[in-house]
């Protein structure tokens, strides 16, 4: 599936359909994120059940604490 | 005024009126590292009234590649990082009053620090403190800009009290490691883009323009070409325990705050003895010299190694243990030369 992340655009796996997955995928399943589906944010209790589909614009901003 | 700000007068949003404004303004700074270099020179440079910069650490050759501010002679004198920050940035420009503090600033010294400052940037390196910070900043009204930058990426984000989320609305629950340690490394463009982030949202604050602050939560990867950028002001608590209707500000509490803490990727162990000491170092100097231990010693703090462990004693009383990862050992060691 094609989607734009964080303003690039990106064939992801057929078996990255769920945003956790997406997650997982980039390897943020542990980071505190907070991730936005074409302007929405997703509630972070929703990951595992918010499907991804074609087209979708992802921007995902991760924390971290070096300074 | 004179010609030093003639460009950032021409530049209309801040003008006359604004650089006036920023000389009568105050800016704290929290942590003297990467961010903390380049964003006290930024606001130095641009004029700001005072500034209080306040760092727990001294300077290291590692810091070099990134922390603007210092020197290899720096490095050398093993000069606490505020000292030499305080040093440079009046070289820069003598106009501005720089405050530096030597401490590892919690609850009970930023409570001092914060009075009749007008904005707070953060350039630590953990969670536990900036969640002070955050709970401090609403309660005494002070906005602050959040900072963060691990390898080629960076995080930012201004909290206005009373207006934007918090950053407890953003982050209900504290990341589990792997967030703050440095193992992966960092480059400095990368702080380079946190810190204009931050001091221009600083700049804005300064001169009053609250109007032209940004709303979102922008994230970057220098390396990856990505930039990102979420609107989170429907993400504002009115639950929040820290910003919502009912604060109880749970991280001023005593019981929620760190007195041990392992430092990021470093093999470094900071102890912080509850209540602040003030050491007599040519003292100590003397007693560990009798034992048969080598010291260095400078006039802010006092150095020695035992085995592959490295100890330095702060004036304050706070030791960092260079060479352990373990906090118990770290205690034992400090117990044992110090208690």
């Amino acid at each position: 599936m094609k989607v734009v992340i964080n303003g690039n655009a990106m064939e992801l796996p057929d078996t990255v359909n769920l945003v956790s997955l997406l997650l997982e995928h980039f390897n943020l399943e542990e980071k505190v994120v907070i991730i936005e589906q074409n302007q929405q944010i997703i509630d972070k209790n929703l990951h595992a059940e918010t499907i991804l589909s074609d087209g979708d614009r992802i921007e995902i901003v991760h924390f971290v604490g070096g300074g | 005024m004179n010609e030093r700000y003639s460009r950032q007068i021409l530049f209309s949003p801040i003008g006359i009126e604004g650089q006036t404004k920023l000389r009568d303004k105050h800016v704290l700074i929290i942590g003297a590292g990467a961010l903390g270099s380049a964003n006290a020179e930024t606001l130095t440079r641009a004029g700001v009234g005072t500034i209080t910069i306040a760092d727990r650490d001294y300077v290291e050759w590692s810091n070099l590649q990134r922390q603007q501010l210092y020197s290899e002679e720096d490095a050398i004198r093993k000069t606490p990082k505020a000292i030499a920050a305080a040093n440079r940035l009046n070289a820069i420009n003598s106009d501005v009053q720089i405050h530096p503090v030597v401490l590892d600033v919690g609850v009970q010294e930023l409570e001092e620090l914060v009075e009749g400052v007008d904005v707070m940037i953060d350039a630590t390196d953990n969670f536990d403190i900036r969640f002070i910070i955050n709970d401090l900043a609403q309660k005494h009204g002070i906005p602050w800009i959040y900072g963060g930058c691990v390898g080629s990426y960076g995080v930012s984000f201004t909290v206005l009290p009373g207006v934007s989320p918090c950053l407890k609305c953003l982050m209900e629950k504290l990341p589990l490691g792997g967030v703050t340690c440095d193992t992966v490394g960092v480059i400095q463009p990368a702080i380079q883009l946190v810190a204009s982030k931050q001091s221009a949202e600083a700049l804005k604050i300064l001169v009053e323009d609250f109007e032209s602050l940004r709303r979102a939560l922008v994230s970057f990867d220098l390396w990856k070409n990505q930039f990102s950028s979420i609107e989170v002001s429907s993400l504002k608590n009115q639950e929040c325990k820290s910003c919502g209707v009912a604060p109880a500000y749970p991280f001023l509490d005593y019981k929620n705050q760190t007195k041990t803490v392992l430092l990021c990727g470093r093999e470094t162990v900071q102890i912080r003895p509850s209540a602040l000491q003030n050491l007599d170092l040519s003292k100590l100097e003397t007693s560990l010299q009798s034992q048969g231990i080598q010291v260095e010693r400078n006039p802010y703090l006092l150095t020695f190694t035992i085995d592959q462990t490295r100890l330095v004693i702060f004036k304050d009383g706070r030791v960092l243990v260079h060479g352990v990862t373990d906090t118990l050992q770290a205690k034992n060691l400090y117990y044992r030369y110090l208690g």
